[in-house]
């Protein structure tokens, strides 16, 4: 185990040449093949919105482009991104199945006060996200 | 980076016993793609008759943009392919040491690996029943060579069954044959089965059965010289003074049946996996080369499309250069055929039917996840006796598939160390390059303990990063209602890609919606 531990050190050092940014708690991810198990808004985000909006809500762009939430006035009102999560929208993937309903509110309160956007009134709950499915 | 030499919890595992449901549905969607029927490719095409000066625009050049034109020019068109990138091929595409790849958030890899080795990101494997793929291959002297899909020393594992031991699959497979075939052969030996089968037909079976489960004159699975002749021995056959053999022991049919490692037994029964299977030898792309050395002359590269227009009979689009270029230029031409995802077409300024742009925007692409890890040496060959093949895991990698090409050969070797989709994918999709490849390495270590000593570099692509396609594949919301009007022609375009096939995510799909689109549009051209 010891010999393990030390060959894990020399290999986040090999890697770390090529590190961009730093690392992030991942202990209760991979937690389940077929929904995620992370609970708080913050950590939702991480595993699995970061992916296209990227870890500060900036967003990107390619040939088509992943909308920032960074100063988003679309998040004004609750219901639009608790349906753009849900049902999906275009590029926008619907992860209904992969989060429950307290999930996608717990989120969708962590991106409409996080990211420069203030808006704690009106915020979504499990049962708002259940009326929407 | 934690180290969890559990693998996942008991808790997940439980929640993974007890939302079969979901897990069954995941495997479903996995599968999905293996389960179409096979290619409808019906042979070359051979169109004639061009009308003069007659300007096809292609949006795309990707196999179904490529052969599009690649058929179209052949028979006397004007063809011009718009292509975002710097290169031909789109998802057939491989990555080798010296590239580098910037994924959408800027993260970039410099990939390391050795002279020869690579990682297909996208299709890896080309079914022997994907017609119109092979032919291409055939024509443009891309050589192929197989791709081995079941190898029976490989593994299965899962962190809950044996203690976590990874079990080979000639193990497993012969196992649960056995127990089964011993169940029916007993039920049948017993007529327990008038109804269903007649005297002589039950002691045909019984034999039948005896020899496939490979079980005794009694009709017993056990350990023994029968089963050990398929499962291996534990003290295997030889010469000399030590060369007589050992069974080994065969597992109970309930630790086999609460293993679930029966579930990747048939993985390879797939009718797109059954042997033989083929790959490109020196990378996926050398299909790609094959149609680029063909038509590349067509394409003009780096352009990011920004507007699609029809105006009385003819079909304009705006572009603008893909490295952030405003001048915008305009192509226009008497027909299109669009292959661009629609996960990007969803968000270029268009004047499709509403229907039209309606199925463009309820199809997301998919979320898949794939890395490739570089090892200094063989050492699934050279300790562990695996040539090629898969292993499967029920960890987030999902998969362990080793190199089918330069067996034996010493110095470094890439394995594809995991490929999952789902809910597993989208979290590896949400880390940084560098914290993918922890990752991976975490849980491939537990399969194989000498990946930290034989560690070289890795890379790694999330598809929902890919700045060209943000996805996987096409995921219809409702094919059945859906896909006949997204086939139609929308003012003086034919969409064409895997999403327009009942093959998704195949080359053969792109390929096949190419062909469909070209001999329709070459129709409707000559007979108006």
């Amino acid at each position: 185990m010891k010999i393990l531990i030390t060959s894990i050190a020399a290999l986040a050092l090999s890697m770390s040449a090529l590190a961009q940014e730093s690392s992030i708690d991942t202990s209760t991810w991979f937690d389940d093949p077929s929904t995620l198990t992370q609970t708080d808004g913050a950590s939702i985000y991480a595993g699995v919105c970061a992916g296209c909006h990227m870890p500060n809500g900036q967003g990107a762009q390619g040939a088509g482009d992943y909308p920032a939430l960074t100063n988003n006035s679309s998040l004004m009102a609750t219901a639009y991104p608790i349906s753009l999560i849900v049902h999906g929208h275009k590029a926008m993937p619907a992860l209904g199945g992969l989060l429950d309903d307290k999930q996608v509110a717990s989120v969708v309160n962590f991106i409409r006060t996080n990211f420069g956007n203030d808006y704690a009134d009106n915020p979504a709950s499990a049962e708002l996200v259940n009326s929407m499915r | 980076m934690s180290f969890n030499p559990e693998g996942v919890t008991r808790r997940s595992f439980l929640g993974m016993v007890g939302a079969v449901a979901g897990a069954a549905a995941m495997y479903s969607a996995m599968s999905t793609m293996g389960f179409a029927a096979q290619s409808n490719w019906r042979g070359r095409l051979n169109l004639q008759g061009a009308p003069d000066n007659t300007n096809i625009l292609i949006l795309g050049a990707g196999l179904a943009g490529m052969t599009a034109a690649f058929e179209l020019r052949n028979a006397g068109y004007n063809v011009k392919i718009l292509e975002y990138r710097d290169k031909a091929g789109g998802r057939c595409w491989t990555l080798r040491g010296g590239d580098s790849y910037t994924e959408l958030g800027g993260f970039t890899q410099h990939i390391d690996f050795a002279e020869g080795n690579y990682l297909n990101p996208g299709p890896w494997r080309i079914p022997s029943d994907h017609f119109a793929v092979l032919d291409y291959c055939k024509r443009f002297g891309v050589k192929l060579e197989p791709f081995i899909q079941v190898n029976y020393n490989a593994y299965l594992h899962d962190s809950e069954a044996f203690d976590g031991q990874p079990q080979r699959f000639k193990e497993v497979a012969t196992d649960f044959r056995g127990h089964v075939a011993e169940l029916l052969a007993k039920v049948v030996d017993q007529t327990g089965l008038d109804q269903a089968v007649s005297a002589d037909d039950a002691e045909k079976l019984v034999a039948a059965l005896k020899r496939y489960g490979a079980l005794n004159d009694n009709l017993d699975y056990v350990t023994g010289s029968e089963s050990s002749t398929f499962r291996g021995w534990s003290h295997p056959e030889g010469g000399g003074v030590d060369g007589k053999p050992e069974p080994s022991p065969v597992n109970s049919l309930s630790d086999i049946l609460n293993s679930s490692l029966w579930r990747n037994l048939t993985a390879g029964d797939n009718l797109h996996m059954q042997s033989t299977i083929f790959q490109p030898v020196g990378g996926m792309d050398m299909i790609a080369k094959g149609f680029e050395e063909q038509v590349g002359e067509l394409i003009t590269y780096n352009a990011k499309v920004t507007r699609i227009s029809h105006e009385g009979d003819q079909v304009s689009a705006s572009w603008v250069s893909a490295d952030g270029g405003s001048d915008e230029q305009t192509e226009t031409a008497d027909y299109c055929i669009c292959t661009l995802p629609f996960s990007v077409l969803s968000q270029i300024d268009h004047d499709f039917s509403p229907r039209m742009s309606k199925i463009i925007d309820s199809m997301p692409y998919a979320s898949a996840f794939k890395a490739g890890i570089e090892f200094k040496r063989r050492f699934w060959e050279e300790d562990e006796h695996i040539y090629g093949g898969i292993s499967y895991t029920n960890l987030p990698i999902t998969l362990i598939s080793y190199p089918p090409n330069d067996m034996f050969s010493d110095g470094p070797g890439v394995l594809l160390a995991a490929y999952p989709w789902g809910a597993y994918s989208y979290q590896f999709n949400a880390l940084s390059p560098d914290e993918r490849l922890a990752k991976v390495m975490e849980y491939g270590s537990q399969i194989h303990s000498q990946y930290y000593d034989e560690f070289k570099t890795g890379a790694s692509v999330a598809w929902h990063r890919v700045p060209w396609t943000l996805g996987c594949y096409g995921l219809w919301q409702d094919r059945d209602a859906d896909y006949q009007d997204a086939t139609a022609m929308d003012g003086r375009t034919l969409m064409a890609g895997e999403h327009i096939s009942y093959l998704p995510a195949w080359m053969e799909g792109a390929v096949l919606s190419a062909l469909d689109a070209v001999e329709r549009l070459h129709t409707t051209i000559t007979e108006a």
